[in-house]
């Protein structure tokens, strides 16, 4: 689009001052969302927020690394579950939050092993195999999982007499503002760019004095890092966690958000987040027909838009900046 | 010895299973490169179409010819309203995978819509707890059907790819798609008949499980990953790895379960699966095409 001249012209969020003005105002319409919305709101809200967060991982594994990883639940799982037991044994919000992302984001380096001998649909079995072991585990080792009763987590406690879901909402507003800000910087920077090497061509990157061993582990320590943060804070707001939550279907769901999203797009993979969470939201009233708008959605984006909504969003921006010629 | 001889055939009944559902897989992958993810949910629909058929008072040998049909003419009409258009749009291969997941979505709202998500029986004539015992292990009256039912297929697929003009054209098209055309292939036809004949494959898979299993609109998800798992473990392109594959799946899962521990056997099984990948990367008799830097 625009001709990018430094460094620090390729961090900006917002090239023009308008496009600064509009995207302020538009965070500080969100920001306010408790204020002006309406009160069911602040729950989905504060769902496409968090989900937002393990899409972005989940992107930046399967957009910019390009390798394809079916077993995200199961970090999912390890980062909910590391986080549930530690707030049951007394540790405050943050630290077990930084713990559970520890503890995915390693299991992701581990996982990442097998990444440098197979590739597509190989690699994609491996860590499919990877999130089955991981569900078993927890669904058959009642240490782990709690029990039948499954695991309670404590709510949060507001400061201040704050009402609890606005406070909620809030915090977890700026901790996506947060990851979502880590990755732009991350895309923008020698390690996105590493990544993008190694997906366009492996063999091509290595020779250019990419080491492709580190890149791969790399990207699954990172992304398996974003969705550990996504499941600490999705049990969070569930207040319970259950085995049942973290199965094969759950992966796939990330997997459909990021590529109704926008392949390699972190702005288009907070579309697909908002697109995994709303739709089933919207059309709740009818259960058999959640799969079917779901599925309908896929494919009407995918056949009329395959970059995703990040590449109609793309596609709007450029008409507007011509607009009225065109 | 007994046991061991009792958990290998449990094994390869459960095995033949999943190389039907593989061999589903790997012809589409072949010929398109895509992994069906809709290969479950398509086989469930042909099963319940099977089951409404069978239980409204038709006969077997008309409603499960139907069945296999309804699958197949549906996989086809997917391929030409959802696949082609989007690759006339450019989609990646992960986008064109994503389309099957969007499929897959749709008939599952759909099979429960229409047939409601209570586990049903499927009327079957031959059961699973008919028995006889042969030498020290007790085979099922089922379990033979399905090892005959796999085994016919894979003859019949295998007679097709290699000794008719149609199988010669499936697999110039699988290796080089371009090349076919240029030859007068016609491919989106070719193609079209691959993913008929690979959902039907699915469907003859989703029949037999059906009386092991309870039949409701998710009974194919488990069978259709250990399918996906043994197609890679075979080899993602090759139909003889399938096969394998899927033998060697069951009777590991068998075997683990039975001896080690039954609760983690998926996951033994896809230990296995990954320590293989590890010492060959495509399979135990995949060849991937190589690809130029």
């Amino acid at each position: 689009m625009d001709l990018v001249e430094s460094y620090r012209e390729e961090l900006r969020f917002a090239r023009k001052p308008l496009g600064r003005a509009l995207l302020v105002l538009g965070l500080l319409a969100l920001a306010a969302l408790p204020w002006w919305g309406h009160r069911s709101w602040l729950a989905w809200g504060s769902m496409v927020w968090l989900y937002a967060i393990g899409v972005i991982g989940q992107n930046l594994l399967i957009g910019y690394a390009g390798q394809v990883s079916f077993g995200q639940a199961g970090f999912l799982a390890i980062g909910a579950y590391t986080f549930g037991h530690l707030r049951i044994a007394g540790a405050p919000f943050p630290l077990a939050l930084l713990v559970a992302g520890i503890a995915a984001g390693a299991a992701g380096w581990l996982v990442g092993f097998p990444s440098l001998r197979l590739k597509g649909p190989y690699l994609a079995i491996a860590t499919l195999g990877f999130g089955t072991a991981v569900y078993q585990v927890f669904a058959n080792v009642e240490a782990l999982s709690g029990g039948r009763a499954g695991l309670p987590i404590a709510q949060l406690r507001p400061p201040g007499g704050m009402d609890r879901d606005v406070y909620v909402y809030l915090l977890y507003f700026a901790l996506f503002l947060l990851f979502t800000a880590v990755a732009y910087n991350l895309v923008s920077s020698w390690v996105g760019r590493t990544f993008v090497a190694l997906r366009d061509s492996d063999i091509a990157a290595e020779a250019m004095g990419v080491n492709l061993t580190r890149a791969k582990l790399l990207a699954f320590a990172i992304s398996s890092f974003y969705t550990g943060v996504h499941g600490a804070l999705m049990a969070q707001y569930l207040g319970h966690l259950e085995p049942q939550a973290f199965n094969v279907q759950e992966s796939l769901n990330f997997f459909v958000a990021v590529i109704v999203g926008g392949v390699a797009s972190v702005e288009g993979s907070v579309f697909g987040a908002a697109f995994a969470i709303l739709v089933p939201a919207l059309f709740g009233d009818f259960r058999w027909a959640v799969p079917v708008l779901f599925g309908a959605a896929i494919l009407v984006v995918m056949i009329f838009e395959p970059l995703g909504l990040a590449g109609a969003w793309l596609k709007t921006r450029l008409y507007f900046r011509m607009w009225p010629f065109r | 010895m007994g046991n061991f001889l009792q958990y290998t055939l449990t094994g390869l009944a459960a095995g033949s299973l999943y190389a039907l559902v593989a061999l589903g897989l790997v012809l589409i992958y072949r010929s398109a490169r895509v992994l069906n993810f809709a290969h479950g949910d398509m086989a469930t629909f042909g099963t319940f179409v099977a089951f409404s058929l069978a239980t409204s008072g038709r006969p077997l040998w008309i409603s499960l010819p139907l069945a296999l049909l309804a699958g197949a003419v549906v996989a086809v009409v997917f391929y030409f309203a959802a696949l082609v258009p989007a690759q006339r749009k450019g989609a990646t291969q992960l986008g064109q995978v994503i389309l099957t997941l969007g499929l897959a979505l749709i008939f599952q709202g759909f099979t429960v819509y229409q047939w409601g998500a209570e586990p049903t029986s499927f009327p079957f004539p031959l059961s699973d707890t008919k028995v006889w015992k042969v030498g020290p292990v007790y085979v099922s009256e089922l379990a033979i059907g399905t090892l005959a039912a796999a085994a016919l297929a894979s003859l019949l697929l295998f007679l097709l790819t290699q000794k008719t003009r149609l199988g010669l054209a499936m697999r110039a098209t699988s290796e080089n798609l371009q090349a076919a055309q240029t030859l007068g292939i016609p491919t989106r036809q070719v193609l079209a008949f691959a993913w008929g004949a690979a959902a039907a494959l699915g469907v003859v898979a989703g029949i037999f499980l059906a009386p092991v299993l309870m039949l409701d609109p998710f009974f194919m998800l488990d069978p259709m990953f250990k399918g996906l798992a043994a197609a890679v473990l075979g080899g993602l392109n090759s139909l003889p790895g399938a096969v394998v594959g899927g033998l060697v799946l069951g009777v590991v899962e068998s075997l683990a379960g039975g001896y080690l521990a039954m609760e983690f056997k998926s996951s033994l099984a896809f230990v296995l699966i990954v320590a293989v990948l590890l010492v060959r990367p495509e399979g135990l008799l995949g060849k991937e095409f190589q690809e130029r830097v």
